[in-house]
């Protein structure tokens, strides 16, 4: 023992026991369905050429991106109108504004979704209720569409949008924003030309942070788009647990990550990840 | 400074779309009180059989119970790996042990399909399929790395001189982990380890994929019951969900709170 740990620091005793198990029991199995894309059911590059050969894969792997772009757009949106208003809010408010954040942070999925359930069918709350005041005359259909994924998506990911954001804007320097006031700078124009500018890091992280969460958003696409919005989450599951085929959903799993292990090299470039998934926890 | 009318649109802005976060999740309450045995809205009369129904049904409260078990598991486990690798990390910092660290986040940002797929396919081989054991694996490996960063946080407040000093006034290295280190760093912990039972206690695609008649979390039957979209009892636990919810987060305030305070004085 004392002769090893003069090649080896003995922190690395105390990391070994996760290590080990993540390195057998998680990126052992992830592995083995990269191979998988490639070997089954027979060895070669069919499963990709699928890509090319049917028009309902390509038409999953678009829906997914568009929805995903579309969340993404609107929960960085609001999470930045969110955020900018915790940081300039006073210390009370501020703390108010957080809890609110981070219970529906906590509040869980599944009751979400079921919300949403209640809210958006045709005889929910939403429809009746404008019905009552006399806005529309035939329920509007919320569900089983895009729009209803749309509403559950980015309900569920603006939290995810804001604290990111939160962590950069904390850090700026009040100091620039009042420097160019005294120069003679608008409101809007030191926003525009200084703040937004300052804040790009904050946004870049929590844009990748929402886009990677999404592209495997199983729960909400599958209960509110009710069969009518496929997305790649619900194919994997359908094209494994019902029709036992491993090959194509490894082939969409071997591009998800693929694409997902990507925009993390990109948001690396950007920001130190530590900081970016440590804003989830403070 | 530029509190115009920019900056009090955007304040009142801010409140409704905090307001649009929070309240639709509240419909439960009021669907878990109707009186009639489908989902609707109670118009004017009131009941609580939906709540007696939940609380007197055995698939119900076993689904409850192994919820709690396998996320009081996880999250004993999922905290001890966490903490261990956490401060293992913390000590070794060198340019191995960021990628080191990068790579145990990843069971947190790789999409969830994938991490369950991946279990799946490596659990039917093991025998570990619908137990306990591979539920309480999977979810401790998924919630571990919440572990790591809240401990790793609390870590970057601590001076290492506190642990050196421990050593040189002759402490073994056990004694200074246990009386130095993990004091310190005890809300990191803490935290880690609420967040640990949530994500259990709320995880629902690897708990498809990997649990099939025995295990039947609490999840899991509230997934059936929104699918099949009929009974008000999926309503009530909606309600039994919130309400744990909300004291989990007084107390996890509380505690930071307090702690904040004391680390002021």
């Amino acid at each position: 023992m004392k002769s090893l740990e003069r090649y080896i620091s003995p922190g690395w005793f105390l990391v070994a026991p996760f290590l080990l198990i993540v390195a057998a029991f998680y990126l052992g199995p992830i592995l083995n369905i990269l191979w998988l894309s490639f070997t089954d059911p027979v060895p070669g590059i069919g499963n990709y050429r699928e890509l090319y050969e049917s028009d309902a894969l390509v038409r999953i792997i678009w829906t997914t991106v568009r929805v995903c772009v579309i969340t993404t757009f609107f929960s960085v949106l609001l999470g930045y109108v969110i955020a900018y208003a915790m940081v300039h809010a006073h210390e009370n408010k501020r703390n108010i504004m957080l809890g609110f954040v981070l219970v529906s942070f906590w509040i869980s999925i599944l009751v979400r979704t079921f919300s949403w359930l209640m809210l958006l069918g045709r005889n929910g709350l939403v429809n009746n209720a404008f019905e009552t005041i006399g806005i529309i005359s035939e329920p509007i259909a919320f569900m089983r569409n895009e729009l209803g994924v749309l509403i559950g998506m980015v309900h569920y990911m603006v939290p995810y949008a804001v604290l990111p954001l939160l962590v950069n804007m904390q850090t700026l320097d009040m100091r620039v924003m009042n420097a160019s006031r005294n120069l003679g700078a608008s409101g809007t124009q030191t926003f525009w030309r200084i703040y937004l500018p300052l804040t790009t890091p904050g946004l870049v992280a929590s844009t990748l942070l929402v886009f990677i969460l999404s592209l495997g958003f199983y729960v909400t696409p599958a209960v509110l788009g009710g069969g009518k919005v496929l997305m790649v989450a619900e194919y994997i599951y359908v094209q494994l647990l019902v029709t036992l085929q491993w090959g194509t959903a490894a082939m969409l799993a071997a591009l998800m990550l693929f694409g997902v292990l990507g925009l993390l090299y990109v948001m690396s470039r950007f920001m130190k990840l530590s900081t970016v998934f440590g804003g989830t926890a403070s | 400074m530029r509190s115009g009318l920019f900056a009090r649109f955007n304040r009142v802005g801010a409140w409704i779309l905090l307001l649009f976060l929070v309240t639709p999740a509240l419909v439960a309450i009021p669907v878990s009180l109707t009186p009639k045995r489908f989902l609707s809205m109670p118009g004017g009369e009131y009941s609580l059989r939906h709540f007696t129904a939940l609380f007197s049904s055995p698939e119900w409260l076993s689904s409850f119970f192994q919820s709690a078990v396998i996320g009081l598991s996880t999250s004993a486990l999922a905290t001890v790996l966490g903490t261990l690798c956490a401060i293992g990390l913390w000590r070794v910092s060198s340019k191995y042990s960021e990628v080191v660290r990068a790579f145990l986040l990843l069971p947190m940002i790789i999409p969830q399909i994938i991490s369950a797929m991946a279990f799946y396919r490596l659990w039917v081989p093991l025998g570990l399929l619908d137990t306990y054991p591979g539920m309480i694996l999977a979810h401790t490996i998924l919630a571990a790395p919440l572990v790591l960063i809240t401990v790793s946080a609390s870590l970057a407040n601590f001076d290492p001189k506190l642990e050196q000093a421990s050593r040189n006034l002759g402490a073994s290295s056990w004694v200074t982990m246990r009386r130095v280190i993990l004091p310190s760093i005890k809300p990191g912990v803490f935290a880690g380890a609420l967040f640990a039972f949530i994500l259990s206690w709320d995880e629902i695609v690897v708990t498809l994929f990997v649990s099939k008649f025995n295990i039947y979390t609490l999840p899991r039957r509230m997934w059936n019951g929104i699918r099949e979209n009929t009974d008000p009892t999926v309503a009530a636990a909606a309600v039994v969900l919130i309400a744990l919810t909300l004291i989990a987060f007084a107390v996890f305030a509380l505690v930071s709170r307090r702690n904040a305070r004391q680390s002021r004085t």
